[in-house]
């Protein structure tokens, strides 16, 4: 299993180990090193996606948005950062001080975890678990557990109401979202995500997307489970500004308050780049991955955000065209029609292999 | 007894709260997501207008008519104004009367778009609000060449209006209804009316029969969403209403059943159309030169006698009652709103919906606090 | 006053009998009947479902200190006959009561809640007299002529002073 951990090991321990280094800091370093860069760069996206939206909505709503700070406002987000850091860590007396601190590093830390399997195009990826599909989907549950959290803990019937209606949304709409990639799974009959991608080609009818018409529905389906699990519009019931005043958020405030915002930014991100990777190809310029050259590896990095980016403009760019859907008729569009569509959808692209072996349906055009 | 059972949850909704109905509170009695009951706790906004009103001359209470209701200013100043002069038996210039009306209707468009947004707002789409405040902009800038001021218009004076038009004012007015009514609300419904999110939040959402309306004595948009085509401009003629030719929107059950919340919100969109048609009827049919204001001394007096008159504001029915003693202040002034009357429903309406269907419900009904307070 | 409104004059004269101590042409299309307290409940009941009468509409109601009594006027309306009437009962200043038109217009709870609030008048047979728009403490009514404006409320002082510390009362008024 190929792993950028393991190989920063490996590095380091020609370079280092016979000077003395004990072999425990090398380790830890070797881990270390990885998990930093990407949530940096995680970070540092999250970042970007907040100052895009803040551009992209004022554009919808015939505003500017910020152009003050820095050229055509880009030092918005870091200076946003900045002041969020610095004010006034306001714990209320009566929550319960325990869960109040830790549920919003659950919610990051839950959210960024992801990261640690996507395949950001040839061989930056931290680590290439060969449980990377199912790691992704475990891990991101673990945002209920910090939603409620928060929620309990405020001591505050809001954002208990808020809380609840998180996790009772997050926990339906996981199972949309896990069967539309289970479906891909029998596609490639692996979870390691760099298989999944150098399964796919470099050309469109070579991605899974158009591989059947079944893996198309269940690329829709996927995308708007997903945007069910950010809580973005059309379902941010749970922190619905005008109805609940921010929901299970409500009592943060300073860089804990940063955190949930820097978890939902980042999980956009990291969805549109899951659904760049299993559905799209993310990365794949027909080369191998680990043995191409440095300039091959950066393109196939470039190929990755070229398609990846796109996904989180719609993101934005849904949530401030439609209102959004009240928490009775969410939850009946998820057991009532997205459930059984990508059953539906599984069974049929089974079918669809067994019929017609491995090929997709362009492809097969294409070959012609 | 069992050994579980459930407890209802006793939320507080409001005074703040951002919505932008103004100061309103509600105490809800839920049993998880649906409501058992709504109480509403007015009286954040009472200033005493009616009070006030005994203490100052006739003509200097307008301005505070305008705080009534300050986002259709200009409807309470007019509905004063009428009142007082038909106690007094004083006439009013017939360029005045058409300057009257064109500030009312642009102000019922000003007032509806608020309106709607507003709900559109609470419903969670932030852009056709911004939209529509976008072309409330240029109503606020018309209003501001006509009065001089943006929000409070305070134009209306008894027996005319306080200055006449300036230069420029009507081909601007003309192309602002051009603008609305053939480019701006094609857009506006294509992209947040007909959206079948905004149905399923809307239809069959608040129903209100139209024998509840009138029951709970609903006027205005509210009534007629439920299907009553009642429209004081029409049906109980003031000022020179009559000489225009305009349809009155009526709540069909469009998307849903008669009398549901989008029922009421569509009559207010086709109300701005309405709008549109009389203003340029009156500006086309306005006297080029003429008085504005009958002369009058500043601290006259009315005869002694009792009164009743009601327009038709963008909320609903406005009333002055209006007790006069024959001297140089009123001796009682009653002002009735039409969200006071709206108000009053809304703990009916609300046994059995859900919080999110009373946000949507409370939109609909268009209320603002001022109104309700006074 | 046109011929119609001398019709409805007299059917109200007639329908409504010893209750309506008079029956006038007011203003702008309305019609002002004065009722004794006591019949009042009756002569709403008349006028909303009599023949021919149908004021079933509630547009206003209020209440007023005449300044040797108190009253409290409904204004109906008609959409059949599309008259206007108004409806006033003279009330005792001492204890000012009146019975609720709850069971023939729904709408008038809050109002006559306002009423009571705002002058004192009580209504009998009301589901939740208490106070509207002012706090739940408040004390006095103020819409009275006699209202003497408090000094002090929850502990703040209500007075303003002027330039040289002298109190201004809030009951003069500058004009």
């Amino acid at each position: 299993m190929y792993s950028a951990a393991n190989q920063i090991y490996i590095f380091l321990h020609d370079k280092l180990a016979g000077h003395g280094v004990p072999e425990s800091a090398i380790i830890i370093a070797s881990y270390a090193i990885p998990c930093a860069i990407v949530l940096g760069i995680i970070s540092g996206i999250a970042g970007m996606l907040t100052y895009l939206e803040r551009k992209i909505s004022a554009d919808i709503q015939n505003r500017v948005g910020p152009n003050r700070v820095g050229p055509f406002g880009l030092l918005q987000f870091p200076v946003d950062g900045i002041k969020l850091l610095l004010k006034e860590d306001i714990i209320p007396d009566a929550v319960d001080k325990k869960l109040f601190k830790l549920a919003p590093y659950l919610v990051f830390t839950s959210t960024v975890l992801a990261s640690m399997v996507i395949p950001f195009g040839g061989s930056f990826i931290v680590a290439d678990l060969n449980i990377g599909l199912i790691f992704i989907i475990v891990v991101s549950s673990l945002l209920v557990v910090g939603f409620l959290m928060s929620g309990w803990a405020s001591n505050n019937k809001w954002a208990l109401l808020g809380g609840i209606r998180s996790a009772a949304q997050i926990i339906s709409y996981e199972i949309p979202t896990a069967l539309s990639l289970l479906t891909i799974i029998l596609i490639t009959g692996t979870f390691s995500m760099q298989e999944i991608v150098m399964a796919q080609g470099p050309w469109p009818w070579q991605w899974f997307i158009f591989h059947n018409p079944f893996t198309f529905i269940t690329f829709f389906i996927f995308f708007i489970s997903s945007l069910a699990e950010m809580n973005r519009t059309p379902f941010d019931f749970p922190e619905a500004e005008s109805e609940l005043v921010s929901g299970y958020n409500v009592e943060y405030s300073g860089m804990r308050f940063a955190l949930f915002f820097a978890a939902e930014f980042s999980s956009i991100f990291i969805t549109a780049s899951l659904a760049t990777a299993v559905f799209l190809g993310g990365g794949n310029i027909g080369m191998h991955p680990y043995e191409s050259g440095l300039g091959w590896q950066l393109l196939m990095v470039g190929v990755f955000f070229a398609k990846a980016v796109p996904l989180c403009l719609v993101t934005i760019w849904v949530r401030w065209t439609l209102p959004r859907l009240r928490i009775d008729q969410m939850m009946s569009m998820c057991w009532k029609y997205f459930i059984p569509i990508s059953f539906v959808c599984l069974v049929m692209t089974a079918v669809w292999m067994l019929a017609l072996g491995g090929d997709g349906m362009l492809w097969r055009m294409a070959q012609r | 007894m069992s050994k579980y059972s459930t407890q209802e949850m006793v939320l507080n909704m409001g005074p703040h709260h951002p919505s932008t109905h103004g100061v309103l509170r509600f105490i809800l009695q839920t049993d998880g997501e649906m409501m058992v009951k709504a109480t509403p706790d007015i009286g954040f906004l009472h200033r005493g207008i009616e009070k006030i009103a005994e203490r100052v001359p006739w003509q200097a209470f307008m301005p505070y008519t305008d705080r009534i209701d300050y986002l259709a200013s200009l409807n309470c100043n007019l509905g004063y104004a009428l009142a007082v002069e038909r106690l007094a038996g004083i006439s009013v210039p017939e360029k005045a009367e058409y300057l009257r009306v064109i500030g009312a209707e642009l102000t019922r468009i000003g007032s509806h778009f608020i309106g709607a947004g507003a709900m559109l707002l609470d419903l969670g789409a932030v852009t056709p609000f911004v939209h529509a405040l976008r072309e409330r902009e240029t109503f606020n800038d018309l209003i501001e060449m006509l009065c001089g001021a943006r929000l409070t218009h305070n134009y209306v004076r008894i027996g005319g209006v306080s200055q006449d038009l300036p230069a420029g004012f009507k081909e601007k007015c003309l192309g602002f209804v051009d603008h609305l009514e053939y480019e701006f609300l094609d857009e506006f419904n294509d992209m947040i009316s007909y959206n079948t999110i905004l149905i399923n939040r809307l239809a069959n959402v608040g129903v209100i029969s139209a024998e509840e309306a009138e029951d709970y004595t609903l006027t205005g948009p509210n009534l007629r969403g439920s299907g009553v085509a009642f429209d004081l401009r029409r049906d109980d003629s003031y000022s020179i209403y009559d000489r225009f030719d305009f349809d009155v929107p009526v709540g069909s059950g469009k998307f849903g059943v008669l009398g549901d919340s989008y029922d009421r919100y569509w009559v207010r969109i086709e109300e701005i159309v309405q709008s549109c048609r009389v203003i340029r009827q009156a500006l086309k049919q306005m006297p080029e030169s003429g008085e504005v204001r009958t002369k009058l001394p500043k601290l006259f007096t009315v005869p002694a006698g009792e009164i009743y008159v009601r327009t038709e504001a963008p909320r609903g029915e406005l009333g002055y009652y209006i007790i006069s003693d024959g001297g140089k202040n009123p001796f009682r002034v009653k002002i009735r709103t039409g969200s006071f009357s709206a108000m009053t429903i809304i703990e009916h309406l609300s046994q059995g919906v859900m919080v999110a269907d009373l946000v949507a419900i409370i939109g609909s009904l268009d209320v603002v606090a001022p109104e309700i307070d006074r | 006053m046109t011929v119609q409104q001398t019709d409805i004059i007299k059917a109200i004269k007639d329908r409504l009998g010893a209750a309506a101590q008079s029956v006038e042409e007011m203003k702008n299309n309305d019609i002002m009947v004065v009722v004794e307290k006591d019949s009042l409940v009756q002569a709403m009941h008349t006028l909303k479902t009599g023949e021919g009468l149908r004021f079933t509409t509630l547009m206003n109601q209020l209440g007023a200190d005449y300044r040797d009594s108190l009253a409290v006027i409904y204004n109906l309306y008609s959409p059949t006959l599309r008259q206007k009437v108004t409806v006033k009962a003279f009330l005792d200043r001492e204890q000012p009561e009146v019975h609720s038109l709850e069971n023939l217009f729904r709408g008038i709870n809050w109002y006559e809640r306002e009423t009571y609030d705002m002058l004192g008048i009580r209504f009998a047979g009301h589901n939740n007299l208490k106070r509207l728009l002012l706090p739940e403490d408040w004390s006095g009514f103020p819409l009275r002529k006699d209202y003497v404006y408090p000094e002090s409320y929850g502990g703040i002082e209500t007075g303003r002073t002027d330039l040289l510390d002298n109190p201004i009362s809030a009951g003069k008024s500058h004009v």
